[in-house]
């Protein structure tokens, strides 16, 4: 079972992976909001390396305020993150 | 200089070779692909969905909680990845794109247009997607809320756009929805 339901705050892994991701750069180490869960799906930093079976993870659309991404903007974007891409924040500081 | 004269036809034509070769598929599996991709590929299709789900709140409903059936209801393939229909209302807006790639429902929306693809569009409506609309001629109320979709993993957004004025049978109605309103870049 997925561990994070909608509306729980998780930050976007930071920092830059040796090898291929799918966490756009621009959301890592922010900190937004679980949308949706999208079902389990394939790691793909697991399958560009050839990892054979490639980690199956829950995949889930998360809410990013573009005035924590970008400084400015009314809107918000929301990404869809592996399991393993996002922790789960507890509290407001870094 | 005919089409399979073309640098890039060579190139696609030995890159096929390497994967046959591999074992990874086959020619006739290739050529069922791109018979699926690009022969029933329209955004004809994500508009007879749109306009069933304006006049039929059954639709409506399977559309929002399962888009993937919604669309294999009126036939339509949508293997190998999750459909999310995004619908938008008086106060939400949406827009989608693939800041990584270009993601994007082919089979839904037809081959995708190359300002989706561009680097200019794919950076700036994450940004400012208030000044791409903008320049798309797409001019929303300061109180409407812009909700930006990237499509980072195996999800593929349809944005089901606001029903036009007036009381039009379903397929005047599909006949009016464009590939863009489907992508968010314009209104029906």
């Amino acid at each position: 079972m997925s561990p994070y339901s909608p509306g729980t705050r998780v930050r976007a892994r930071p920092g830059d992976p040796a090898h291929h991701t799918r966490v756009p750069v621009y959301v890592r180490g922010h900190v937004g909001e679980i949308v949706e869960c999208e079902g389990e799906w394939p790691l793909p930093d697991d399958r560009a390396r050839g990892i054979t079976p490639p980690r199956v993870e829950t995949v889930y659309a998360v809410r990013f305020p573009a005035r924590d991404l970008w400084g400015a903007g009314a809107h918000s974007v929301t990404v869809d993150l592996w399991e393993s891409y996002l922790e789960e924040v507890t509290t407001d500081g870094p | 200089m005919g089409h399979d004269d073309l640098p890039v036809a060579a190139r696609v034509r030995r890159l096929e070779e390497r994967v046959i070769a591999a074992g990874l598929t086959t020619d006739g599996e290739l050529d069922a692909i791109l018979d699926d991709l690009l022969v029933n590929a329209s955004p004809v299709n994500g508009a007879r969905m749109v306009a069933r789900a304006w006049t039929d709140p059954g639709y409506r409903e399977t559309l929002r909680s399962d888009a993937n059936a919604a669309a294999a209801e009126l036939g339509f393939s949508t293997s190998g990845y999750r459909l999310r229909a995004v619908e938008n209302t008086p106060a939400v807006h949406n827009v989608i794109v693939c800041t990584l790639c270009s993601c994007y429902p082919i089979s839904l929306l037809g081959p995708s247009p190359g300002w989706y693809r561009s680097f200019a569009y794919r950076s700036r409506v994450v940004r400012e997607p208030r000044a791409v609309l903008e320049e798309f001629g797409l001019t929303l109320p300061d109180d409407v809320e812009i909700v930006v979709w990237d499509s980072s993993a195996e999800t593929r957004y349809l944005v089901v756009p606001r029903r036009p004025e007036g009381d039009l049978p379903e397929g005047e109605l599909a006949s009016r929805v464009t590939r863009r309103g489907l992508i968010g870049t314009a209104a029906i």
